[in-house]
């Protein structure tokens, strides 16, 4: 093929534009925001250069609940949505009739909008002074007594952001573990159950290693995810996610950025990188270990 | 004849732990459809209650025998639940639109042409890949303020136009259309643009559409930037949109009007994803993220 230099660039010439201006200028802009002290939006201008953004941040009780709340939403609900997820895949896996009915009805709630639907949780976990809620009716039929869960205990509020956030992530990692086992190969099952392996065994000691690419892949971006969860939190608490002690680190970085608390952009920036570097740690810590336990020889 | 009762028995006994399974599995598959339908009867049931009734009842009832839909028209008169409506719409067919353009543009460029520094610059693309939204969003806002496009569509659609994973995804499948077409057209004194819009669009139709689908899946839901960038609520968007029903919309917590509200919001992507639902998932499971 002919080389022609001006025409290649010139059909990249929008998307390079448009990456340039949004993502390679912003990028290298957010670290000088994160340096620069005493910031003012309005006038654009700053005091010095220096590392007390960071600091002011670190020292933020808002900040250290954000810290708080987002990993132990992490810890929860990784853990728990990927063996779920891996239950139910197994399971789908195992039937044939009423199968595509299933992994329909096990997707829809990738295409909902997270605002809305978020809001019919939080209908059926509130307790108002009119009613007590769906989710209070069912723990008072096990007798147990009712429980705010928008607006009540920390524990509770912990609980309806952690389930929400497990059923909106189910789709996709249902949808990815189902297409994994179905491309394993058949013998292996078919040479285990001559020789008469149970299904525990096979499922721990073939099934398991053979999809454990994919089951780490989901471990990865679910950490990463649940690291930048905002918009659940919203849709179950409101906007004020400060006042609610529910607010995540996303979370901290937009209310710095906007709203009743906003115009610090340097604390937002300053907050956006400490995250980013929490996700590259742990990322980092989630490769080393997959060396030891994932088999990548199909 | 003892062993082959013997067999027989054997067989009996693993038909039936072959069933008890079957049937722990069932449940358990309709257990979780269950937790997972749940919500979306709450929503259009209570959708149909009548604000009275809804507020009477102490104890949630399961069903109603006389469904209403006042809330529905509540819900557009007491509330610009159809300009939301409009405006996203808008919003998501603009950015799909202009995205499809810029995306193909730069897919075919990495595909078919020949210029210095392409691989070069393929490898830059990719490693942006990895840069998280959150990260440039700050500069974004305070470009966008100081362009003067807050509370304009310039200014919600332009961000989002590109993207690359798009644009990687384009480009695998632009390599796999031959290249003796490519020269054929050439031989005939086609022009490359005439090619891309002739050959390579048509051939790879389907995956613009599963591209198209997935970047209106994400518009739809898109609640970060609008919020950021609008808050004059002739731009909201729907998930702003509901948002600021919830926060000061229908009144006296008119829980009915509200649900009808968040029914008109969801219907439009479950006949979405009903309808192009193998495309969807496919979609998904080759790049999608959520989760």
């Amino acid at each position: 093929m002919e080389t022609n230099n001006r025409k290649g660039w010139l059909y990249l010439l929008p998307a390079i534009l448009f990456l340039g201006f949004f993502m390679v200028y912003p990028l290298i802009d957010v670290f000088i925001y994160s340096f620069e002290e005493g910031y003012n939006s309005a006038s654009q201008t700053y005091f010095g250069v220096g590392t007390y953004n960071y600091s002011y941040v670190l020292h933020d009780p808002y900040f250290i609940q954000a810290v708080k709340n987002t990993f132990l939403l992490v810890i929860i609900t990784v853990p728990v949505s990927t063996g779920l997820a891996l239950l139910i895949s197994v399971g789908l896996s195992s039937i044939r009739p009423l199968r595509n009915l299933f992994q329909t009805i096990y997707f829809l709630p990738y295409v909902t909008n997270t605002l809305a639907v978020g809001l019919v949780f939080m209908i059926l976990f509130q307790k108002t002074p009119y009613t007590d809620g769906l989710v209070n009716l069912i723990l008072h039929w096990f007798g147990a007594g009712p429980v705010d869960f928008i607006d009540g205990p920390y524990w509770a509020k912990m609980f309806v952001l952690c389930f929400y956030t497990i059923w909106v992530v189910m789709p996709f990692k249902v949808l990815i573990l189902t297409s994994a086992l179905a491309s394993v190969n058949q013998n292996y099952y078919n040479a285990a159950r001559v020789d008469g392996t149970s299904r525990l065994r096979i499922f721990l000691r073939i099934t398991l290693p053979i999809i454990s690419p994919t089951v780490f892949y989901l471990i990865i971006t679910g950490f990463i995810g649940a690291f930048k969860a905002y918009s659940d939190a919203v849709a179950l608490f409101g906007t004020n996610l400060n006042a609610a002690e529910m607010n995540t680190i996303v979370g901290y970085v937009y209310d710095m950025l906007y709203g009743d608390s906003g115009g610090y952009p340097s604390y937002a920036s300053a907050a956006a990188i400490l995250l980013f570097a929490i996700i590259l740690t742990i990322t980092s810590i989630n490769l080393l270990i997959s060396r030891k336990h994932v088999h990548y020889t199909n | 004849m003892e062993h082959q009762l013997d067999y027989q028995h054997v067989e009996q006994s693993a038909r039936l732990h072959r069933k008890i399974a079957d049937a722990i599995t069932y449940v358990l598959l309709a257990v979780w459809a269950l937790i997972v339908l749940f919500p979306f009867y709450w929503m259009v049931l209570t959708s149909v209650k009548s604000y009275g009734s809804y507020n009477a009842e102490y104890t949630p009832s399961f069903f109603t025998l006389t469904p209403t839909l006042e809330n529905y028209r509540d819900a557009f008169t007491t509330v610009p639940l159809a300009r939301y409506l409009a405006n996203t719409v808008l919003f998501t067919a603009a950015t799909t639109a202009i995205m499809l353009v810029v995306i193909t543009l730069a897919a075919f460029a990495f595909a078919r042409l020949q210029f210095r520094g392409k691989n070069l610059l393929f490898t830059f693309f990719l490693s942006l890949m990895m840069i998280p939204n959150e990260l440039v969003v700050i500069t974004n806002f305070v470009t966008i303020t100081n362009l003067d496009l807050r509370n304009t569509f310039a200014g919600l659609i332009l961000p989002s136009v590109t993207s690359i994973f798009y644009i990687y995804l384009l480009k695998e499948n632009f390599e796999q259309v031959p290249d003796e077409l490519y020269r054929a057209a050439k031989v005939d004194g086609t022009s490359d643009l005439k090619y891309l819009w002739k050959v390579m669009i048509p051939i790879c139709r389907p995956t613009l559409v599963t591209i198209a689908i997935l970047k209106v899946i994400e518009c739809w839901n898109s609640y970060v930037w609008p919020r950021l960038i609008t808050d004059d609520p002739n731009y909201y968007l729907v998930s702003n949109g509901i948002q600021e029903i919830r926060e000061n919309g229908f009144g006296r917590e008119n829980i009915p009007a509200m649900m009808a509200a968040v029914v008109v919001i969801s219907v439009p992507l479950i006949i979405l994803f009903l309808i192009f639902r193998k495309k969807i998932m496919a979609g998904v499971s080759r790049g999608g993220t959520k989760g």
